[in-house]
């Protein structure tokens, strides 16, 4: 079995916990990779403290793009959104547990890019957000 | 008779491995083509012994220099049966020859409310620099729709014609379905209605004999790196009345005749759309790359191709889940796109890498073609002279493992 793609990778990407959409919720953000069409959406509810109390994401892409953001809501569950603005590039690859060259990250901090922009209410998601370093 | 192995020595990349004990499995010849010893030494021997600028200088090397670029220029106009070096313009691409055709000629003889035609197949360098004069002069662009069987809708390319049309440009050969479209006679429809006609030559001139007079086509576009040849040097053929007619592209340097501070002569063909330093290296190594083909011979060269492209179609259509976007045998040239029920095309793409199998994944520049199959990338093998039935099966293997991974 290829390192990429570990089985985690393959069983969220095949059936992920996540995947959904909240509607109602309290933040939404969406964006896409122009290089591969993916394309993530996220949605969250937050309590009355700005904990992250359930999240979703919905779209399509790669098993990269697609275990990633289910492994990152996942890791949110119980977050303060301060806490979610603190995220890195770092946390994602080890929720992933893979090294990734500089294409395949996009993919892999897609959804991060996508929640941070959502938790800070920019109104575009900007690559140095989650600190790329490419384009 | 001429074996595929005596071919692959030509090429010292086929021969790499991409890791310790993994062989390289070229199939994104589409995307770039890999370059003979004859190209690669062509160029180094310029170099090494007959580097100057070209056109101004007196002395040895520059006469030399001069001479080789210019001998490039015959060889390709010979190569493609234009009537005259005049018509043969080097370009970076195929897309500075399309941005060439639209900026020179685009701006300066057409009007608002003129028609251009275009198809849903074609590659962005055929899209985008029309809608940039679509926006700036108020042109209006129209499409010939790409059916079911992929091939173009040829019933509303006549219906579009009554539009009286300024210009059809279309692809000669798509570079996602590999359709072959039939310029001869798009070409002559569009002349009977009073149109120009360009066509971009990127995936047809380095695979099969493309003769610009027997199509009778105004402008052709084509690359050099994807025929054997180096990056940044293409080709804009133009029909040398229509380029006498334009106006000059860039301006600068060996464009002109005669420049006086408030005004400039422009200088004649092919001359007069060259501005500054050209590709020196890279229009003589185009020449050798144009000479390993003929002696090759494009009939071979096609004859090779599709009896790869029909072992392949043949092996992948065996994959269960495999959808392929292209003709059938027929109608199609080397390249096949793909996808896999449950597998992102990027994911297809990362494991047959592991394989040292080189594919291309995504929209191949032709967002919208996707689109209109409501997918978002494809994964494409292509092939060119060198391929081999053996690496059809080895990506064949390597579908296979990637079903067993996400099965």
């Amino acid at each position: 079995m290829d390192d990429l793609y570990r089985e985690v990778i393959i069983e969220r990407y095949k059936n992920p916990l996540y995947k959904g959409e909240l509607d109602p919720c309290d933040i939404r953000f969406e964006d896409e990779n122009p290089l591969c069409g993916d394309h993530i959406r996220i949605d969250l509810r937050v309590d009355d403290q700005n904990r992250v109390t359930e999240a979703a994401f919905s779209g399509h892409g790669c098993a990269i793009s697609q275990a990633s953001a289910d492994l990152l809501l996942e890791s949110i569950i119980g977050k303060s959104l301060d806490e979610v603005k603190a995220l890195t590039k770092e946390d994602v690859l080890d929720l992933l547990g893979i090294e990734l060259g500089p294409v395949r990250l996009k993919c892999a901090l897609l959804s991060l890019k996508v929640l941070k922009a959502g938790v800070y209410g920019l109104g575009e998601a900007p690559d140095d957000l989650v600190g790329e370093g490419i384009e | 008779m001429l074996s595929v192995e005596e071919i692959r020595r030509q090429f010292p990349i086929l021969h790499r491995q991409v890791r310790k004990g993994v062989p390289l499995i070229y199939l994104d010849s589409a995307a770039t083509s890999q370059k003979p010893l004859q190209v690669i030494e062509t160029m180094q021997r310029f170099y090494q012994l007959m580097n100057a600028n070209i056109h101004r200088g007196v002395h040895t090397l520059a006469e030399e220099s001069t001479a080789a670029y210019e001998k490039a220029r015959e060889k390709i106009a010979s190569f493609i049966g234009a009537s005259s070096t005049k018509e043969v313009i080097f370009t970076r691409n195929t897309t500075e020859a399309i941005n060439l055709v639209a900026y020179s000629w685009g701006r300066k003889f057409l009007q608002p409310g003129d028609v251009i035609i275009l198809t849903e197949m074609e590659h962005h360098s055929n899209l985008v620099p029309w809608q940039i004069l679509s926006s700036e002069k108020g042109i209006r662009l129209e499409f010939i729709p790409v059916q079911e069987d992929f091939l173009l809708d040829l019933d509303v390319y006549r219906r579009l014609l009554e539009l009286r049309p300024k210009l059809v440009a279309f692809t000669h050969m798509s570079n996602v379905l590999g359709t072959i479209n039939p310029a001869k006679d798009m070409i002559r429809l569009a002349h009977e209605a009073g149109a120009l006609t360009l066509i971009d030559g990127a995936q047809s001139v380095p695979h099969f004999a493309v003769n610009v007079r027997d199509l009778d086509v105004d402008f052709m576009a084509f690359s050099g790196h994807k025929m054997c040849g180096p990056t940044g040097i293409g080709v804009l053929y133009g029909k040398q009345e229509l380029l006498e007619k334009m106006p000059p592209f860039l301006g600068g340097g060996d464009m002109i005749k005669k420049v006086l501070l408030r005004d400039f002569v422009p200088n004649t063909l092919p001359h007069k759309f060259e501005a500054g330093t050209p590709a020196i290296a890279e229009a003589i190594g185009l020449g050798a790359a144009v000479d390993f083909l003929q002696e090759i011979g494009m009939d071979w060269v096609l004859a090779h191709e599709q009896e790869i492209t029909a072992y392949g179609l043949e092996r992948l259509s065996e994959i269960p889940g495999l959808k392929i976007f292209g003709p059938d045998a027929s109608h199609k040239g080397g390249v096949i796109s793909f996808t896999m029920q449950g597998v992102h095309p990027h994911d297809v793409a990362q494991i047959l890498d592991q394989d040292g199998i080189a594919v291309r994944a995504g929209h191949h520049c032709a967002m919208p073609l996707h689109e209109k199959f409501h997918i978002p990338a494809t994964t494409r093998a292509s092939f060119y002279l060198y391929s081999r039935k053996e690496e059809v099966d080895l990506l064949v293997a390597g579908l296979e493992k990637i079903l067993t991974i996400f099965g």
